[in-house]
């Protein structure tokens, strides 16, 4: 049993394993382990008693997810499973890495998954930019229908599991995974109200599962090797490992498959060999840059769902950016909020008004237009696109960084304002 | 019933209902943009934001959106929040970035929502001070007027134009703070139903193009309760005047017929009134023996004497009514000439059509449903009718009610009817039974569940059989096809499975045998305890008033005048050119001593008249129509006209009292004239009773037809004279041409247009609704003349007709309808003539084939001596042997029926 089960058949520089190399390496264990006579619901409530919570950012308990499908003759049908394979956050690689290095980890993920919720169609909803990943999928995918482990009666079990490759126009908002939903029916990625969630109400009004990538990924191995297990992984309550990543102005950036509650400190010191020289440590974004800052003070804050919340920010992804001495906070926070001012749908209107004339004040900041009045602006932007307020949960992302940025880094706010310039500039 | 908590008062709201529907019902002011009552919720503005606290204790609470949030029992909310107002005025702020601020140049301003809204938040200092963002707006053809920098993103154009109105060329493009609705080029907006964008627009974007040319501020305008003229269904709506002008048509929410919506041509087709043809004076024509015609202007009093000498004793007078005229106007007549010598103006055959229906409806046990309960079938059959171009907003309902029974997949997973993206994303494209057979293909056969193109006759057929199926003691064709008894059994189910089964048919096909199939459908239903509606759709507005009304045929007035049993004839209100066969109708030219028309539209009938007497268009005057489900509504006069135009029944009296048959006291007013009807003509018992009589005050007062914003009153004359004239006097209303009056709850038949304080936009609906969506207070304007002999199991029609039997030389002519050119009124009126199609003879490929042409080669068509000439289009929908031809465009010999035309190829030379 490993310790690193996402990763431990990923070779660096070396293509991934094909159907027979994964097959040698244990794969497909857990399809004939779940089809092999275990019920939908014993896979369910596996998942569910390993604790495994959703990798896509919310942390949601994935087996209580999947245990709110209808299940059983009455059950509308069809039913599916999406993936959620639309990595677009930014600062966030860490799926990317195991689409192109592991496919039919993936593929094997999904037909278990598909059976625990008697899904008959699954869908892979691809970033459009994921070619080489597309490629690789499109390969393992073909390889394991030719081996019938895909289309009907897989393994002679009489489970049916069609598996379609969708790869996305590019859009951000996709990620959500209702408007990945209407964006698959080829409508506009617009979220989607919740209640109904689509656990009852998903993809063409059918329910539907929607798990990202590394989610799923740990499903063979927790079928495989147990919940206890799984739970053993971690350094903390929250089982499993993690994929963390480590972008920004440090020596080794990188994604590596660590214990959940690894540290900051060992992170960013230990893997990704500390800032680069002359730099300093001035601000964290913990998990992709829907987050709020830590900083200096949470290098020794163990990084999983709970503690990172309870230190006032989230862990997210898991892949987090650094903000070093010599970057200008506020270009840095501008250069976020200008992507989700573009990436907004326009739905609603917090979020379709209030990011753009946000993105406007910074610029104007950082051109040395900026007035006080500004500031009490960014605060009332902050405030007024909470969460709650706005659709979806975009804009209360993108006022993560801005919100903790203005408190951690004031200073230099006021700064841009009273030289009328860029400091950095 | 539920109790729900606002500001800590308890009030009690109907189950069912979201946050923003029980406040706004409630009467209390709550900001909203995407909200629609007939769109439902979607979330996307966050403008009704509330506070929601947990109990009575919970003192922090949280934001919710009151439209995406159940009104459920103990909800504790508060409107009045300081954090909800801070909310709900940062979002006005927030729309209000990119908005133009071009409030004086709008042609949405003071009936704006957006204004509404911005006052109600409280925003008004503006802290933006960045580029606004702006769009390039698109030419929507003659209808619309597109202005995209005011467009606050609400998506409600979008949503009702594609998801409720079926429409596809018209869309939300782009994204983010760039996001534009409009189409994917500029161009002519397809949709019939374009004009409701006007009305659902909360801003400027969408504003009526027609009134553009003549426009004028809401609070300038004068309006009254009126009924549209361009089809027979009877939709409400308000006429706004000034300066003599008729400036636009608005709607009038009646629940029970037209509800929130208008079509194109109700809403564009009233420029008729306006134009420079109209008639509005006396016209006299002489001939001299030599038979050289003068035409000149004569003098009221002088013409009235002039036909009472030839109307007195001795002489023989025959009045020729007409389906467009009031029922005040048609019984004039009649009492004017005497009930042996009034003819309808319908033709023998529609005659006989329009009372076929009526009887079906008064003899049997099917009830016809109004337009609104047409919305809530389940399952609908429509036999022979193209629905959306005879009586469109009866199509618009349908779109709606092809989604009841799929609305059961929603239901069962809790998703309540308001929550319309989620009930959409549930629903998917799925769609109830709805079967269209027809002679050709129709827009709405594209959300049909199977259609059938066939000769009328063939439709018949097919009603028969789907009766024969239902129950098998009603009669069927013989020589059935396999086919068509497969078809008639699947329909057949679906009827019997519906909780709500609807039977559409009409005259268009003017065939009475579909009508009768449909009757036997219907009752085959109810006699096998299925609560099944029957609706027919009427030809023109007031079609069922002048059936219900009698009298005979204009054939036999033709008959009657070629015999020299007519010394005079008096036609109102009716283009015989349009009816009759162009011999026929000179023939009675010929035969006749004296010809009078009284019409407010010059036509060929008035071309040829002795003497023209102008009448009143319908914001002139004041009449009862009775629409096609027997709803008999009053349209109350918006202005008075110029000179000696008046109603068309206020001459025909003139005429009795210059005659002598009357004294001046008889019918001086339009409540003693309908005191008459009532009294000589039992089936039109309650036609005085479908508004209040002109005596009517609340609180001691008349209703304003004017704002009292409306400006000018003492300078609009003022180059005239600058004394103020007395105020015009009204004997047929309760109405007043002030701004002085009552202005609060009224009965609903005399309710000018919508206002309330704060709400200057047609949002301010709800203050008049007794719940949102719901009969107007009071209950909704009409009355039902027509009720169903309940429990009645009458014969069923006899023997289906005969297969349709293709013939060698000739072929049969069917109608094909349009909503923009089918119509005599509305055709007349420039921006909707734009939108006629060229003329055409339409042929199946099979036929074209015999007759060796292609499309855009001239045929001619000859009946009778008759030719007309048009190019071919070739339709593939179209039964072999027929030939298809543009209702109200070709002459009208083409166009009754049965006519089995000569068609041939006119070879180029």
């Amino acid at each position: 049993m490993t310790d690193r089960p996402l990763t431990k058949n990923i070779r660096p520089g070396q293509p991934p394993l094909d159907l027979k190399g994964y097959e040698k390496a244990g794969g497909y264990a857990a399809v004939r382990k779940a089809l092999g006579g275990m019920a939908p619901k014993d896979v369910t409530q596996v998942i569910k008693d390993s604790n495994l919570r959703g990798r896509g950012g919310a942390g949601f308990p994935t087996g209580v997810k999947w245990s709110l499908v209808p299940i059983g003759p009455d059950a509308p049908r069809p039913k599916y499973l999406v993936v959620n394979a639309d990595e677009m956050e930014p600062g966030t690689f860490k799926d990317r890495l195991l689409l192109e290095g592991d496919p039919h980890q993936l593929v094997e993920a999904v037909i278990v998954a598909a059976y625990a919720i008697e899904a008959e169609t699954a869908y892979i909803f691809l970033r459009g930019e994921y070619i080489l990943a597309a490629k690789l999928l499109m390969q393992a995918i073909a390889e394991a229908r030719a081996a019938g482990y895909l289309g009907n009666n897989i393994l002679g079990s009489g489970y049916n599991l069609d598996l379609h490759l969708h790869t996305s126009a590019g859009r951000y908002i996709c990620g959500e995974e209702t408007a990945l939903l209407n964006s698959l029916e080829g409508k506009r990625a617009t979220p989607r109200a919740k209640p109904p969630f689509p656990q009852i109400s998903g993809l063409w009004g059918k329910p539907t599962i929607v798990n990202n990538v590394e989610t799923l990924s740990n499903i063979p191995h927790i079928l495989v090797n147990g919940p206890e297990w799984f739970k053993g992984l971690s350094h903390t309550p929250n089982g499993g490992t993690k994929l963390y990543g480590v972008s920004g102005k440090v020596k080794r950036p990188g994604v590596w498959e660590l214990p959940m509650g690894t540290t900051v400190r060992e992170l960013l010191e230990e893997h990704a060999g500390g800032m680069r020289d002359g730099l300093k440590l001035r601000g964290i974004i913990p998990g992709g840059a829907s987050t709020d800052f830590l900083g200096e003070e949470h290098l020794d804050l163990q990084l999983d769902f709970d503690t990172v919340g309870k230190a006032g920010s989230r862990m997210g992804t898991g892949t987090m950016i650094i903000l070093d001495d010599q970057t200008c906070p506020v270009g840095f926070v501008h250069s976020l909020i200008q992507f989700f001012a573009h990436e907004s749908c326009g739905w609603c209107t917090p979020c379709r008004e209030g990011l753009p004339w946000t993105e406007k004040i910074l610029a104007a900041l950082e051109a040395g237009q900026g007035e006080m009045a500004d500031l009490d602006r960014l605060g009332k932007q902050v405030k007024f696109m909470a969460p709650g307020m706005t659709f979806c949960p975009l804009a209360p992302g993108a006022m993560s960084p801005l919100g903790s940025g203005i408190k951690r880094f004031r200073e230099d706010f006021e700064r841009h304002i009273r030289e009328k310039r860029c400091p950095w500039r | 019933m539920a109790t729900i908590y606002i500001d800590d008062k308890p009030y009690e709201v109907k189950d069912g209902q979201n946050l923003l529907q029980a406040c706004l019902s409630l009467g209390l002011n709550l900001s909203y943009f995407c909200w629609h009552p007939a769109l439902g919720s979607v979330g996307a503005c966050r403008q009704c934001a509330v506070k929601q606290f947990k109990d009575e204790n919970d003192k922090q609470g949280r934001l919710v959106m009151s439209c995406m949030t159940p009104a459920s029992a103990n909800i504790r909310i508060s409107i009045g929040d300081a954090e909800a107002k801070e909310f709900r005025q940062d979002v006005i702020e927030h729309l209000m970035t990119n908005h133009p601020h071009d409030c004086p140049v709008c042609d949405e301003g003071g009936e704006c929502h957006l204004q509404d809204m911005t006052v109600m938040s409280g925003h008004h200092d503006r802290e933006y001070r960045f580029k606004k963002r702006t769009h390039i707006n698109q030419d929507l053809g003659p209808f619309i007027n597109h202005e995209m920098n005011r467009c606050i993103q609400c998506y409600r154009c979008v949503r009702y134009y594609r998801d409720y109105a079926g429409g596809r060329d018209f869309n939300v493009f782009a994204s983010h703070d760039n996001v534009y609705f409009g189409r994917h080029e500029p161009g002519t907006l397809e949709s019939e139903f374009s004009g409701n964008l006007v009305e659902v627009c909360p801003t400027g974007v969408f504003t009526d193009k027609t009134q553009k040319k003549h426009y004028t501020r809401r609070w300038d305008l004068q309006v009254a309760p009126s009924i549209c003229v361009h089809c027979g269904l009877g939709c409400n709506t308000t006429p706004g005047e000034r300066y003599g002008q008729l400036r636009r048509i608005r709607n009038r929410y009646n629940g029970e017929v037209n509800g929130y919506f208008l079509c194109d041509r109700g809403r564009y087709g009233y420029e008729f009134v306006n134009s420079a043809q109209r008639v509005k004076q006396v016209v006299y024509r002489r001939r001299d023996d030599a038979g050289v015609e003068t035409v000149e202007k004569a003098v009221k009093g002088d013409v009235l004497r002039y036909l009472a000498r030839l109307l007195a004793d001795g002489a023989t007078a025959i009045g020729i009514g007409s389906p467009r005229a009031s029922v005040e106007t048609n019984f004039a007549l009649r009492a004017l000439v005497g009930p042996e010598n009034y003819f309808t103006g319908m033709t023998a055959l529609e005659t006989r059509l329009v009372s076929s229906m009526i009887e079906i409806l008064k003899t049997g046990p099917a009830r016809t449903p109004s337009l609104d309960e047409i919305g809530d079938a389940d399952a609908v059959l429509v036999l022979g009718e193209d629905v959306t171009n005879v009586a469109p907003m009866m199509a618009l309902r349908l779109r709606q009610s092809v989604r009841n029974e799929p609305m059961a997949v929603a239901h069962k997973i809790g998703i309540p009817d308001w929550n319309d993206a989620a009930v959409r994303g549930a629903v998917q494209t799925k769609k109830g039974p709805l079967f269209i057979a027809t002679p050709a293909a129709t827009k709405l056969d594209e959300i049909a569940t199977s259609t059938y193109n066939a000769a009328p006759d063939n439709l018949a057929r097919l009603g028969y059989a789907v009766a024969n199926a239902i129950d098998p003691e009603a009669p069927t064709g013989d020589r059935v096809s396999a086919e068509v008894r497969q078809l008639a059994e699947t329909i057949a189910t679906a009827l019997k499975g519906a909780k709500k089964p609807l039977v559409i048919a009409g005259a268009s096909c003017a065939n009475e045998c579909i009508i009768q199939a449909a009757a036997n459908i219907v009752w085959a239903l109810c006699k096998t305890e299925h609560a099944a509606a029957l609706s027919f759709t009427a030809p023109e507005c007031n079609s069922v008033g002048a059936a219900l009304l009698g009298g005979r045929s204009l054939d036999e007035a033709i008959q009657t005048v070629r015999d020299g049993r007519a010394d005079v004839v008096i036609i109102a209100e009716n283009d015989l050119y349009r009816r009759a066969k162009r011999a026929d109708v000179d023939a009675l030219f010929e035969h006749a001593k004296h010809v009078v028309v009284i019409d407010h539209s010059p036509t060929a009938t008035t071309a040829k008249a002795e003497v023209t007497l102008p009448a009143a268009a319908f914001p002139e005057g004041d009449g009862t129509f009775v629409n096609n489900e027997g709803r008999a509504q009053r349209f109350i006069q918006v202005y008075v006209p110029e000179g000696d135009v008046q109603e068309s029944w206020r001459w025909l009296r003139a005429l009795r009292v210059a005659t002598g048959k009357a004294d001046v006291a008889e019918w001086a007013t339009l409540d003693l004239a309908l005191a008459s009807v009532e009294e000589a003509v039992p089936a039109l018992s309650g036609v005085r009773n479908c508004a209040p009589p002109p005596a009517f005050r609340a609180l001691g007062q008349k209703v304003p037809r004017q704002a009292h914003r409306y400006s000018g009153r003492t300078a609009m004359r003022a180059n005239i004279n600058v004394s103020e004239p007395k105020i015009q006097e009204d004997p047929d209303s309760p109405l007043t041409f002030s701004m002085e009056g009552y202005r609060g709850e009224l009965p609903a038949s005399l309710l000018p247009s919508f206002w309330a304080p704060g709400w200057n936009s047609a949002q301010a609906l709800t203050r008049f609704q007794e719940e949102i969506g719901g009969p107007l207070r009071g209950g909704d304007p009409g009355v039902r003349l027509i009720e169903p002999a309940a429990g009645s199991a009458p014969a069923y029609f006899g023997d289906a007709p005969k297969v349709f039997a293709v013939r060698k030389n000739d072929r049969l002519a069917v109608s094909l309808y349009h909503i923009f050119g089918s119509e005599e009124l509305s055709a007349l009126s420039p921006p909707l003539a734009e939108r006629i199609p060229a003329l055409y003879a339409a042929l199946s490929p099979s036929d074209a084939e015999a007759l060796e042409v292609a499309n855009g080669d001239t045929v001619e068509l000859r009946l009778n001596g008759a030719a007309w000439r048009a190019p071919v289009s070739v339709r593939p929908d179209l039964p072999r042997g027929t030939v298809g031809v543009p209702a109200g465009l070709a002459a009208a010999e083409f166009l009754s029926a049965p006519a089995w035309i000569s068609v041939e190829k006119v070879s180029a030379t």
